[in-house]
């Protein structure tokens, strides 16, 4: 036992002193956040907007202002023309043109009905679905508030439940859990015992006192404790810089994450097993572990919409797992009894590693 | 020469078809120096990770220190020090956290590891550098330490793998100066080297070819065993038929 405290504090030493390590296990999780909450968004803000009214009425005008006023459109071009359309689009100024027929409020009135054309670059085609939604959806309010009473028909009143604003950081949160934790958990506990293979003091540490369970859990406790604070970190801020709320149990949030470092963890004794080299666990880790979280989670890319052979692989994946039930706690505030599915997944894939990696790190002695 | 330390009876280990040490049979009594020869591939560091119980033998009897390999693999433990090539300390500890640390493992008291790390520093003369991480330190000082912490529970012996490698002349000269004078104080040392020079330092050296002793004698009697004047020219002799598979 207390040879045992010693390794555990040398653990800290060599976390603590080798600044890479260092800046990887505190910087990058802070970093990841901030870049996934500010910079990646799917939600569109400050689309240039070009509007090419041949009309010139009231309706036009109020119609355009509630546009620019909706905090989703700015004003960028007045344009006179359809070949102006064109050059504005081919130049990048505009991401999005309006054309409003000539005698359009008199039309309106007339006919009930006045034709707008709503024109979007193509090339960028998630862009322009969005835009083009915010547009109709902007028209549509726009003839509900002023012509009341010409309202017939079936009017569909879309509400996104549990994300009700379609902030995307609330998406990446999880996500990126997921990822902190592969990378914390697996990538650095392989890294330091292939370190100590490298450095030919696994060779000695396995001839002292020292028991090889003593050795793995040794090397497992700090990485387990750094995740954990991670994680909390990770949850903390994002609610209080981004909002992203927890509407489900913090404690089983929590539970469920230390069930995944501990698979996260098993993963990373069970690569540095496999090889003897830092460079080589470092590749198996970030090719076989990060890639896979980041494509095939369904961090990024729904799982739902792969082709059949990717959703069977994706299966493999614990970040799949622990992302539905990530997503379910935060956004849904799903109780055990609808993940218990997921977790006993987890935990199976947890108890299979660490079997085997044990059974491994034994038979090389 | 007392009772024997190290005693093994037709140690075998198999590699698939592969016999990597094949029938090793060695007395080594208490005090020793003994010298383990042999070209890359010949199951040196096969035999002494069996002998420190890092691999499990295929076949064959050994006791070590007293402890029989298969059974008492704890006592074994408890009685070896163990220096491999990379002098296997860290670079990123301090020297006396790297004295503590290897105390530690093997099972001091912390009462003990105050006191020997003190003296340690002492003999060693590296109390000034103390607190400075092992990075900076010039190899020979490391190699020194290592030696010192793999002998700083008084094992009854310690194994050296290739503990000279990478070193210049005069230190390593100054190294045998200390494996002497533990030897002296009656610990066996169990030596690895590639060296010839440090061969004939040994009283007792065994070469190995191909997994085989091939002979196992005192350096002089090797010598004129073979009529020839330096272990260098016993070895080549000893390796020569196997360079033409």
């Amino acid at each position: 036992m207390h040879s045992f405290k010693g390794f555990l504090l040398k653990e800290f030493y060599h976390i603590f002193r080798d600044r890479r390590t260092a800046a990887i296990l505190f910087g990058m999780p802070l970093i990841q956040l901030l870049l996934f909450g500010f910079a990646i968004r799917n939600e569109i803000q400050e689309v240039n907007l070009g509007i090419y009214d041949q009309s010139h009425d009231a309706v036009t005008r109020q119609i355009t202002d509630k546009l620019a006023s909706s905090g989703y459109f700015v004003m960028t071009k007045e344009l006179h023309s359809t070949k102006e359309i064109e050059h504005a689009f081919a130049e990048g100024g505009i991401a999005e043109a309006i054309v409003f027929e000539p005698g359009f409020a008199s039309r309106m009135i007339r006919e009930g009905r006045a034709n707008v054309q709503v024109l979007t670059d193509g090339s960028n085609p998630n862009i322009s679905k969005i835009i083009t939604g915010y547009t109709g959806s902007v028209l549509q309010d726009y003839r509900n508030t002023a012509f009341k009473t010409a309202e017939v028909g079936v009017e569909a009143v879309p509400l996104m439940m549990f994300n009700p604003e379609l902030k995307s950081v609330n998406l990446f949160v999880p996500g990126l859990m997921a990822l902190i934790l592969m990378l914390v958990s697996a990538l650095m506990t392989s890294i330091s015992i292939t370190r100590e293979k490298e450095s030919g003091t696994m060779e000695v540490l396995l001839v002292s006192s020292l028991r090889p369970v003593e050795i793995i859990v040794g090397k497992v406790v700090p990485y387990f404790l750094l995740s954990f604070v991670n994680v909390v970190t990770v949850v903390a801020l994002a609610s209080f810089v981004f909002g992203v709320p927890c509407r489900g149990s913090v404690t089983l949030l929590m539970l469920e994450s230390l069930l995944f470092i501990v698979t996260a963890l098993s993963l990373g004794i069970f690569i540095s097993t496999i090889t003897s080299s830092q460079q080589v666990a470092m590749m198996i880790s970030l090719a076989g572990l990060l890639l896979p979280t980041i494509l095939l989670s369904g961090f990024i890319f729904p799982v739902a919409s792969m082709p059949l052979p990717l959703r069977m692989i994706s299966n493999l994946i614990p970040a799949k797992w622990y992302l539905i039930i990530v997503r379910g706690i935060m956004l849904k505030g799903t109780s055990f009894g609808f993940i218990w599915k997921e977790t006993l997944v987890l935990a199976v894939m947890g108890a299979v590693l660490m079997v085997a990696s044990i059974k491994k790190f034994k038979t090389r002695l | 020469m007392s009772e024997p330390v190290i005693h093994t009876d037709k140690l075998t280990k198999r590699f698939g078809d592969f016999v990597a040490v094949d029938a090793l049979s060695l007395t080594i009594s208490s005090g020793e120096i003994f010298g383990f020869l042999g070209a890359n591939g010949a199951g040196k560091t096969t035999a002494i990770r069996m002998l420190t119980g890092l691999l499990a033998p295929t076949s064959g009897k050994a006791t070590v220190a007293g402890f029989d390999l298969y059974t008492g693999a704890e006592g074994v433990k408890r009685n070896i020090g163990y220096m491999s090539q990379r002098f296997s300390l860290y670079d990123d500890l301090t020297v006396r956290e790297n004295i503590r640390f290897f105390a530690g493992i093997y099972g001091l008291t912390d009462q003990a590891i105050k006191e020997k790390s003190r003296q340690l520093l002492e003999t060693l003369k590296l109390v000034a550098v103390a607190d400075t991480r092992l990075a900076s330190l010039p190899l020979g000082w490391k190699q020194k330490l290592a030696f010192s912490v793999a002998i700083l529970h008084e094992p009854k012996i310690v194994f050296l793998d290739e503990p000279t490698g990478g070193v210049d002349p005069v230190t390593r000269r100054r190294f045998w100066d200390m494996i002497y004078e533990a030897s002296g104080r009656g610990l066996t040392i169990f030596v690895t080297t590639h060296y010839m020079d440090e061969a004939e330092y040994c009283n007792r050296l065994c070469i190995m070819v191909d997994g085989k002793v091939a002979v196992l004698d005192r350096p002089e009697a090797m010598k004129r065993h073979f009529g020839v004047e330096s272990m260098n020219e016993v070895f080549i002799q000893l390796a020569r038929p196997h360079r033409t598979e």
